[in-house]
C-alpha cells in the first residue's frame, strides 16, 4: 500500500517498537468505563461501536434463527402469524439499520480511516462520539419497541399498512430509525471532510487506498440519502400521530409516493452496505497476493461511479406498482449501468490473483468467498432489474435469496474478512488460525445451504413474507433452515475466539501479515495519536515490492 | 410427511410464460457461466500462484486500458441485451389486447373479490375460459395487495384509490394458485386462491349455471337511478350536470382550463371526489359519494358509464360538443 | 437541532504531542494548521447544509407533486394564508441575513462589541419571524384549518385542501424548528464574542453558525412563494 522513503523507515520503526516512555497504546491510555464513554479517540469510538453492532447482530440473528424454525413445516405452527411477522420485520430493521450500515463504516472505517491516510484523528471527534451516542439512542427507541411487542410493517414500512392499518408500535420504532440516520450522517460527513483535509503529505488521491475510496463514496450517500429516508419516516409518524394524509388513499393521499421517497433512499442504502465492503476486499486481496490491485484506478473510480448510479435506479423495486411502462423501462436500463462498476471490480480482483503470491490465510479465504458470492448476487440482481424476469419474480422468495447473497455473502464476508485481517492491528493479539479457517469454511458452506434453495423456490412463485406456505415449497424450505442452522455456528465460532483471543491470544507483531498499507506502519495496537511522527508518502498503494515486503516484516518483526 | 415429488420449475400455463421463461433462462444461462468462470479463475489462480516462500512478493503487472474497456463492453452489450428482450417481454405483459374480457378485482384484508363481466361474483377463486385474452381491473379497500399467479408469470400490485391492470391469456385448462405478493398484515399467507382454467363449453355453463346474477353494467343502471345520478346527469338542455353518453375514453375539457382523458381513474375520482375536476361549463355541485358507495359499487357505475358507449364508439359529431353534454336519446 | 459540532475543533482538549511547541490555544490536537482546521469546519457546515437541503427537497418534492395533482384545491387552501404577514416575514429574514453577514464580518476583523450587537439584532429578528408566525398559527387555529379534530372546511374538497394545511403546517413547523435551533446556536455564541474570542484567525464557529441561519433563510424564501403565492398576480 502506501509506501513512504526517507522518513518513514524511521516512522516505521518508531512506531513499530513502543519503546520505554513512549505514549502508551490507545486500549491503555487511560482506563475505566469513563475513559470509554468520554473519548474522542476515533479508535475507541470503532470499539464502541463494535460492540453495538455485535449485539444487534446476535439479535438480529435470534429473529432469523426463529423464522427458519417457523418455515420448516408449511403450517405456521411456531409462532402466531403476528409473532411472525414481528419477527421478520425487526430481523430486517435490525440488520439493515443496527448492523448493516453502520458495521464496516461505523467500525472499520472510523477505526482505520485516520491511521490509512497518515491522520491523528477523523476531523470531528466530538461529532464522531456524538454519532455513537446518537446510534445507541435510536437503538434504544427500536429496543423499546421490540420489547413491547415490535412492529409487523416489514422493514420497508410500506404504506398505508404501516400509516393506517398496523396497530404495533411504529411510530416509535420510526423514530429510532429516524435518529439513528443521523448517526450515519455524522459518521458520513466526518469521513468526507477528513478525506479531503486530512490526508499526509505526499498522500494524493490516487495514492489512497481503496478502501478509503468506497468509505468515500459510501459516505456521499450517506450524507445525500439518508436525511430523504428521515423525512420520508417523519411523515409515516406524523401521519400516523396527526394523520396528515399524505400517504392515505383515503385523504387524497399516493401511498406509491412513500414508495418513491423510501427507496430514494434504501436503495442507495443497499450501497452503503456494500461498498464498504468492496473497499475491504480491496486490501485484503493485494495483501495477501502481495500484488497492486490491478486496474486500481478503474476500481476507484467504480466505488464512485456506483454510488452516483445508485441514486438513479429506486424504482427498480416498483415494477409491478403499475407505474409507466416508460418510467419502468428508465429505471430498467440504468439498473443494468450499475452493473457495469460491478462487473469491473470483480474482473480487476481476479486479475490481481493473477501471478500474484496467494497465501491461503483467514482474511483472504472471507474475501474470496466474497467475490464468489457477491458475484452470484450481482448476476441474480441484472435479473431481477429485467423487466420481463421482475414481474415474476418481483416479493418472492428470489428476491430474498439475492439481496441475503449481497448483504450477507457480500457485507457480513467483508465484515467478517476484515475483522480477521485488522483484529491483530485493533488488539494486538492473534486469533487461532485453524478455527479461523474452519469458520470461513462453515460460513461459506452455510450461508449457500441457506440462501441458494430460496432462488429454486423463488422461481417457483413463493411470495415472501409467508407465514405459511404450499407443502410442495417444503423440501427447499428444509434444506434452507438446515443451512441457516450451519451458518448460525459459523457464525458462533468467530464470536468465540475473537472473545478467547482478547485475553488468551498470543501477542502479535506489528504487522503480522507483512502488508504495507499505512495502517501497518505503526505500532499494533497503534497509540492515541496513531503515528509518533507524522507519516510522508512518496509512492502509489499497494506497493509490494520484495524490498517493501522484506522491510515492513522486519519492521513487524521488531 | 415430506412431499418428494416437489417440482424445481414452475408450470407454464400462459401464453406469457414461454416469453418470460425464456428470458430468464438466458439471464440464467448467463448468470452461470459468469459464476463459473469467476469461481473457476479465482480457484486456479490460488493454486497455482500460491505463496511458495515467505518473502515472496507478486510479480506486478500493468492494466492495460484496453482490457478494462473490453470487460467493461462485453458485459455492457450482454446487459443492454437482456434489458432490451425483458423490456420487450414486459411492454407485452403489461398491455391488454384490445379484445381482452374485462374482469374486476378488489382485494382487501384477506380476500379476493372477483366479478365477471357478466356479472357473476367470485371470492378467492376465479374461473376462466382457456384461450381467450383476460383483463383484470384491480383496487384494493384497505392496504396494497398483489395479484400474483405464478402459473401464469404475472404479478401486478393492487392500490386503494387507483385502478391498475394486467391480463393473460390462459393456455391449459387446470386449477393454478393466486398469491397476494405485497405483504398486507397478518394473515399475508393466507390471502390466496385458486384459478380455475376450463374450456370454453365448460365455461359457459359454469357461467350460466349459477342463477340469479345479472351483468355488472346493468347493475350500475340500477344503482344509477337508486342514486339519483340521472335527475342531474340527464341529457336536456337544462342538465346541471354533463350527460355521459359516449363520455369513455375521451378528452373533457374542464373547469380551470386543463382536460383530462375520462378513463376509470377519472371516472372514479368524480363519483367519489367530484369537486377535484369539475367539467368547464357546470357549477361543483354534486356531493361526494366517498364512504357512501363500496369500490364493488364504483365498479359497476364505471361498467355502466363505459356501456354508454365509448369516445371510439360513440356517432360522429359528438366529440365536437367538447366536452359539453351530448344531447341524445334518454336511456 | 443538529448542528455539526463547529466548536469541535475549539476544545484544544488532549495530549498535544510533547514536539509540537508552538500549537496556538484554538487549534486542536488532530490538526496541523488553523487554515486546516477552519476549512475542515466550514467544508462540514456545507455538507451538513446539503443533507439539510436533500431533507426539505424530499418534503418539498411531496408538496408539489400533490399541488400538481389538486390545483384547484391548493389555491383554494393557499388564499387562507395572510400574505402580508408572509411577505412581511421574508422580509424580516432577508433582513437577519444582513446582521448575521454583519456579525461574521465583525468577527473576522475581531471586533467584539460589533459582534455582540449584530448577533443580538439577528436574535431579535429571528424571535420577530417566530412571532408573526405564532400569530399566524392563532389565525389558522381560529379559522379551524389546522389539521386534527377541529378542522372544518365547508367547501367541496375538503380533503385536499386539508392536505395543503397538513403540508403548510409541516413544512413551515420544519422551518420553525430549525429557526429555534438557530436561534439557541447564535445566542451560545454571545458570550464568546463578548469576550473577544473571535478574531481574523480564528472565527469559524460565527462563520459556521453564519452558513446555517443563511441556510434556514433561503428554505423560507422557497416556502413563501410555494405556500403563500399559488394563483395570485
Amino acid at each position: 500500500m502506501n509506501a513512504h522513503a526517507g522518513s518513514h523507515e524511521s516512522a516505521a520503526a518508531a512506531g513499530a517498537a513502543p519503546a520505554a516512555g513512549a505514549a502508551p497504546d490507545y486500549l491503555n491510555d487511560g482506563y475505566g468505563i469513563k475513559s470509554w464513554l468520554l473519548t474522542r479517540d476515533h479508535k475507541r469510538i470503532a470499539i464502541l461501536y463494535m460492540f453495538s453492532v455485535t449485539f444487534f447482530f446476535f439479535l438480529g440473528g435470534l429473529m432469523a434463527v426463529l423464522i427458519r424454525l417457523e418455515l420448516v413445516t408449511p403450517q405456521g405452527d411456531l409462532v402466531q402469524p403476528d409473532m411472525y411477522n414481528r419477527l421478520f420485520t425487526m430481523h430486517g430493521i435490525l440488520m439493515i439499520f443496527f448492523f448493516l450500515i453502520p458495521g464496516i463504516p461505523a467500525v472499520l472505517g472510523n477505526f482505520l480511516i485516520p491511521m490509512m491516510i497518515g491522520a491523528k484523528d477523523l476531523a470531528f471527534p466530538r461529532l464522531n462520539l456524538a454519532s455513537w451516542y446518537i446510534f445507541s439512542l435510536g437503538g434504544l427507541f427500536t429496543l423499546w419497541s421490540v420489547l413491547h411487542g415490535g412492529v409487523d410493517t416489514g422493514w420497508t414500512f410500506y404504506t398505508p399498512f404501516s400509516t393506517t392499518f398496523s396497530n404495533t408500535y411504529v411510530v416509535t420504532t420510526a423514530l429510532g430509525i429516524f435518529i439513528a440516520g443521523f448517526a450515519s450522517i455524522f459518521t458520513g460527513l466526518n469521513f468526507i471532510v477528513t478525506i479531503h483535509r486530512m490526508r499526509a503529505p505526499g498522500l494524493t488521491w490516487f495514492r489512497l487506498p481503496l478502501f478509503v475510496w468506497a468509505h468515500y463514496a459510501t459516505s456521499i450517500i450517506q450524507v445525500l440519502g439518508t436525511p430523504v429516508i428521515a423525512v420520508t419516516i417523519l411523515m409515516v409518524a406524523l401521519e400516523r400521530v396527526f394523520h396528515i394524509g399524505v400517504f392515505d388513499p383515503a385523504q387524497g393521499g399516493d401511498p406509491i409516493l412513500f414508495q418513491h421517497l423510501f427507496w430514494f433512499y434504501s436503495h442507495p442504502a443497499v450501497y452503503i452496505m456494500i461498498l464498504p465492503a468492496m473497499g475491504v476486499v480491496s486490501e485484503i486481496v493485494a495483501a495477501f497476493a502481495r500484488k497492486r490491485i490491478f486496474g486500481y484506478r478503474f476500481v476507484a473510480y467504480a466505488s464512485v461511479g456506483i454510488a452516483v448510479l445508485g441514486f438513479l435506479v429506486w424504482g427498480h423495486h416498483m415494477f409491478t406498482t403499475g407505474q409507466s411502462a416508460y418510467a419502468a423501462t428508465i429505471f430498467s436500463v440504468l439498473s443494468m449501468l450499475v452493473a457495469v462498476p460491478s462487473a469491473v471490480k470483480v474482473f480487476n480482483w481476479t486479475a490481481t490473483l493473477y501471478k500474484g503470491s496467494i497465501s491461503w490465510e483467514t482474511p483472504m479465504l472471507y474475501a474470496l468467498g466474497f467475490i464468489g458470492l457477491f458475484t452470484i448476487g450481482g448476476l441474480t440482481g441484472v435479473m431481477l432489474a429485467t423487466l420481463g424476469i421482475d414481474i415474476h419474480v418481483h416479493d418472492t422468495y428470489f428476491v430474498v435469496a439475492h439481496f441475503h447473497y449481497i448483504m450477507v455473502g457480500g457485507a457480513i464476508m467483508g465484515y467478517l474478512g476484515g475483522l480477521h485481517y485488522w483484529w491483530p492491528k485493533m488488539t494486538g493479539k492473534l486469533y487461532p488460525a485453524f478455527w479461523s479457517k474452519v469458520s470461513a469454511l462453515v460460513i461459506f458452506i452455510g450461508f449457500n445451504l441457506t440462501f441458494f434453495p430460496q432462488f429454486i423456490l423463488g422461481y417457483l412463485g413463493m411470495p415472501r413474507r409467508y407465514h405459511s406456505y404450499p407443502p410442495e415449497f417444503q423440501v427447499l424450505n428444509v434444506m434452507s433452515s438446515a443451512g441457516a442452522t450451519v451458518l448460525g455456528v459459523g457464525y458462533l465460532i468467530p464470536m468465540i475466539y475473537f472473545t478467547w483471543s482478547l485475553r488468551y491470544g498470543r501477542r502479535c507483531a506489528p504487522n503480522p501479515w507483512g502488508a504495507v498499507g499505512l495502517e501497518w506502519q505503526t505500532a499494533s495496537p497503534p497509540i492515541t495519536q496513531n503515528f509518533a511522527v507524522e507519516p510522508v508518502v512518496t509512492t502509489e498503494a499497494y506497493d509490494y515490492s520484495a524490498e517493501r515486503v522484506r522491510a515492513a516484516q522486519e519492521a513487524g518483526r521488531a | 410427511m415430506f412431499r418428494t415429488d416437489f417440482p424445481l420449475f414452475p408450470e407454464q400455463a400462459s401464453t406469457l410464460a414461454k416469453e418470460v421463461d425464456s428470458v430468464f433462462l438466458f439471464g440464467l444461462g448467463v448468470a452461470v457461466v459468469f459464476s463459473l468462470l469467476i469461481a473457476a479463475l479465482i480457484l486456479f489462480f490460488a493454486v497455482r500462484y500460491r505463496r511458495r516462500a515467505e518473502g515472496d512478493v507478486g510479480q506486478p503487472g500493468h492494466a492495460p486500458a484496453v482490457l478494462e474497456i473490453v470487460w467493461s463492453v462485453v458485459p455492457l452489450c450482454i446487459l443492454l441485451f437482456m434489458f432490451a428482450w425483458g423490456a420487450r417481454v414486459f411492454f407485452h405483459a403489461s398491455r391488454p389486447p384490445a379484445d381482452a374480457e374485462e374482469f374486476f378485482v378488489v382485494g382487501r384484508q384477506w380476500m379476493w373479490k372477483f366479478q365477471h363481466p357478466e356479472g357473476h361474483r367470485e371470492i378467492n377463486e376465479l374461473h376462466v375460459p382457456v384461450g381467450r385474452p383476460i383483463k383484470l381491473t384491480m383496487t384494493s379497500e384497505d392496504v396494497i395487495h398483489a395479484l400474483y399467479i405464478p402459473a401464469f408469470r404475472i404479478k401486478q400490485d393492487v392500490i386503494p384509490g387507483t385502478y391498475t391492470t394486467t391480463w393473460f391469456t390462459a393456455t391449459k385448462p387446470g386449477v393454478y394458485k393466486l398469491f397476494c405478493a405485497e405483504y398486507c398484515g397478518a394473515e399475508h399467507s393466507l390471502m390466496s386462491g385458486r384459478i380455475i382454467v376450463q374450456q370454453p363449453q365448460e365455461y359457459e355453463q359454469w357461467l350460466y349455471g349459477a342463477k340469479g346474477q345479472q351483468g355488472m353494467s346493468l347493475t350500475g343502471a340500477q344503482l344509477f337511478d337508486a342514486r339519483a345520478c340521472n335527475t342531474c346527469h340527464r341529457p336536456d338542455s337544462d342538465a346541471r350536470a354533463p350527460y355521459l353518453q359516449g363520455l369513455f375514453g375521451r378528452q373533457v375539457a374542464l373547469l380551470g382550463g386543463k382536460t383530462a382523458r375520462a378513463d376509470e381513474d377519472y371516472l372514479r375520482e368524480s363519483i367519489l371526489m367530484p369537486a377535484s375536476k369539475v367539467v368547464a361549463g357546470y357549477q361543483p355541485i354534486m356531493p361526494t359519494f366517498k364512504g357512501q358507495l363500496t369500490e364493488q359499487d364504483v365498479l359497476e357505475l364505471i361498467t355502466y358509464i363505459k356501456s354508454l358507449g365509448s369516445a371510439g364508439q360513440a356517432p360522429a359529431g359528438r366529440e365536437a360538443a367538447g366536452g359539453a353534454a351530448p344531447g341524445g336519446k334518454g336511456r | 437541532m443538529r448542528e455539526p459540532d463547529a466548536h469541535d475543533a475549539h476544545d484544544a482538549h488532549g495530549t498535544a504531542p510533547a514536539g509540537a511547541a508552538v500549537h496556538p490555544p484554538h487549534l486542536a490536537h488532530h490538526f496541523k494548521t488553523l487554515e486546516q482546521q477552519s476549512e475542515s469546519v466550514a467544508f462540514g457546515v456545507w455538507l451538513f447544509l446539503a443533507t439539510e437541503i436533500m431533507f426539505f427537497g424530499g418534503l418539498i418534492m411531496a408538496y408539489i407533486l400533490y399541488r400538481i395533482w389538486y390545483p384547484h384545491d391548493f389555491a383554494a387552501g393557499s388564499h387562507l394564508l395572510d400574505i402580508r404577514m408572509g411577505a412581511t416575514n421574508t422580509v424580516v429574514l432577508i433582513t437577519s441575513s444582513v446582521t448575521m453577514a454583519m456579525a461574521v464580518w465583525a468577527a473576522q476583523v475581531g471586533r467584539a462589541r460589533t459582534q455582540v450587537v449584530y448577533l443580538v439584532l439577528t436574535i431579535l429578528l429571528g424571535s420577530t419571524f417566530l412571532g408573526i408566525k405564532a400569530i399566524e398559527y392563532t389565525h389558522k387555529w381560529h379559522e379551524h384549518v389546522v389539521p386534527g379534530p377541529h378542522f372544518a372546511w365547508h367547501g367541496p374538497d375538503a380533503p385536499h385542501v386539508r392536505m395543503f394545511f397538513n403540508l403548510y403546517f409541516t413544512m413551515t413547523g420544519l422551518h420553525a424548528l430549525h429557526m429555534i435551533v438557530g436561534i439557541g446556536l447564535v445566542a451560545a455564541l454571545i458570550p464568546k464574542c463578548w469576550k473577544g474570542r473571535f478574531g481574523p484567525d480564528y472565527n469559524h464557529p460565527v462563520e459556521g453558525t453564519g452558513l446555517y441561519w443563511h441556510f434556514v433563510d433561503i428554505v423560507w424564501i422557497f416556502l413563501f412563494p410555494l405556500l403563500y403565492l399559488i394563483g395570485r398576480h
